[in-house]
């Protein structure tokens, strides 16, 4: 393999965040390594696929593709806890994506932009030159070897180890970990423009299930609980339950399970020569564990920052925060926003959750605004369900 | 100790990500636990979606 001994930039994870950390690095014309520990970019899928088009749009402008498009979202209903449905109207498109398409597309826009892409690349260490990472070691398929790279960008996702290594405590709290399991399914009689969210502290404790319309007759049918809700049952077994309850006619096209960190990013996201982004630097919305649009976002700014300081030949912890503030900016003061919603919604009973969607009932749907239900959540929660319509959509960035 | 049943996990790394200790590592297929560090907490056993993981108790563990 015609891999060169060392990189200015070394991306390890080849998910949207690594991926866009390695387009905007290499068109600064810096030199791009990503590996990828899997065989394939984009295989296997864990999410929902759920993102916002503005969001979208932002990041990657005239490079959008129809094909990643699976469903266009423009309706939301929102499931109480005793079936009850509100019908919020909110003004926000979002798209649910075929994420092996999207993800295998980054990819190749990385590798054109001039980065090289190699999978099966498991890296299994740092080598660090005092206080600075300075390379990895990687098992490509099978044969270790060590490559050199001035900056590491960690973006190897909720299994990170990248950070761990490099003397970053990357632990995820159980309160603060989502388990979450999800079907495709099959001979689904529902509208293709709606996304569901279904509420129950009983069934989805600390979380919430999903229907997020995949196109044709097929959607992602999901649930997450919090870590500190799981003993009981598993995300799996709530499932079974839940589609058995409300889908029984279907067919089952998929399935995968996984974690989503729903917390605040880490307190260091940078240190002398490695960044972190995405899922590995615990970025995603904490309220709707969207992290598409937040780790992209985080790449871009990543990929950025660090070909500067390749250019500027500083490759310290002083130079790369620029990397933290700018993330801060664009994504993660709201972030600490909706950490502290999370927590009020966690408290919500069941009971609150029925008699706020009752009053509900009684207005119009087209009447359903967010001022309309401000007004009717404020009577026991002030604000709560306004900011949680705002921010639970993986469509809000 | 704590084990996996192969056939249940899905190798999502949710484990990896809440293991106090590191001492769990996802490659492709394939989850090690690093019996030397691990100090059976349960917390992989309690976050895991499928439960793959499972303790049994050895060498007073």
């Amino acid at each position: 393999m015609d891999l060169k001994k060392n990189y200015d930039i070394i991306v390890i994870g080849g998910g949207p965040a690594g991926c866009m950390a390695a387009i905007t690095a290499s068109q600064k014309n810096v030199s791009v390594l990503l590996l990828e520990k899997d065989r394939e970019i984009g295989y296997p899928v864990r999410c929902a696929e759920a993102v916002g088009k503005d969001g979208l749009e932002k990041l990657l402008a005239d490079k959008i593709d129809t094909r990643w498009i699976a469903a266009t979202i423009k309706k939301f209903q929102f499931v109480a806890p005793d079936g009850t449905i509100v019908y919020p109207q909110v003004p926000m498109t979002g798209y649910v994506l075929h994420r092996k398409l999207f993800d295998f597309d980054l990819g190749l826009l990385a590798s054109n932009a001039g980065a090289k892409i190699v999978t099966k690349a498991c890296v299994k260490g740092l080598i660090k030159d005092d206080d600075y990472v300075s390379g990895v070691r990687v098992d490509i398929n099978g044969t270790n070897r060590s490559i050199r790279g001035k900056i590491i960008i960690g973006a190897d996702g909720v299994e990170s180890r990248v950070g761990r290594w490099a003397g970053i405590d990357t632990t995820v709290h159980m309160r603060d970990m989502e388990t979450c399991a999800q079907m495709t399914l099959s001979n689904l009689d529902i509208d293709q423009n709606t996304c569901v969210f279904y509420f129950s502290q009983r069934k989805f404790p600390g979380g919430y299930g999903w229907v997020f319309p995949k196109g044709h007759n097929t959607a992602n049918v999901g649930l997450g609980i919090s870590g500190d809700n799981a003993r009981k049952a598993n995300a799996f077994q709530r499932l079974e339950e839940f589609i058995k309850d409300e889908f029984p006619e279907s067919s089952i096209m998929s399935k995968t399970v996984g974690g989503v960190p729903c917390a605040n990013r880490l307190p260091r996201i940078s240190k002398n020569g490695i960044l972190l982004a995405g899922d590995a630097a615990l970025q995603a919305n904490p309220v709707s564990g969207g992290g598409i649009a937040t780790g992209m976002t985080a790449g871009k700014i990543a990929g950025g920052i660090a070909a500067d300081a390749i250019r500027c030949d500083d490759v310290s912890a002083g130079f790369l925060m620029k990397y933290e503030k700018e993330w801060d900016a664009a994504c993660g003061n709201a972030q600490k926003r909706y950490y502290r919603l999370k927590e009020g919604i966690k408290k919500l009973t069941d009971e609150q959750l029925n008699q706020t969607a009752h009053a509900l009932k009684n207005i119009p749907q087209e009447k359903q605004t967010l001022v309309k239900i401000f007004q009717t959540a404020l009577i026991k929660q002030p604000g709560l369900l306004v900011d949680i319509i705002k921010t639970l959509s993986p469509f809000s960035t | 100790m704590i084990l996996l049943h192969q056939n249940k996990c899905d190798y999502c790394g949710t484990c990896v990500g809440i293991c106090p200790e590191n001492c769990i590592e996802l490659a492709e297929t394939d989850l090690v636990i690093d019996h030397k560090i691990c100090t059976v907490c349960h917390k992989c056993i309690w976050i895991c979606p499928v439960e793959a993981l499972f303790a049994r108790k050895d060498n007073g563990s």
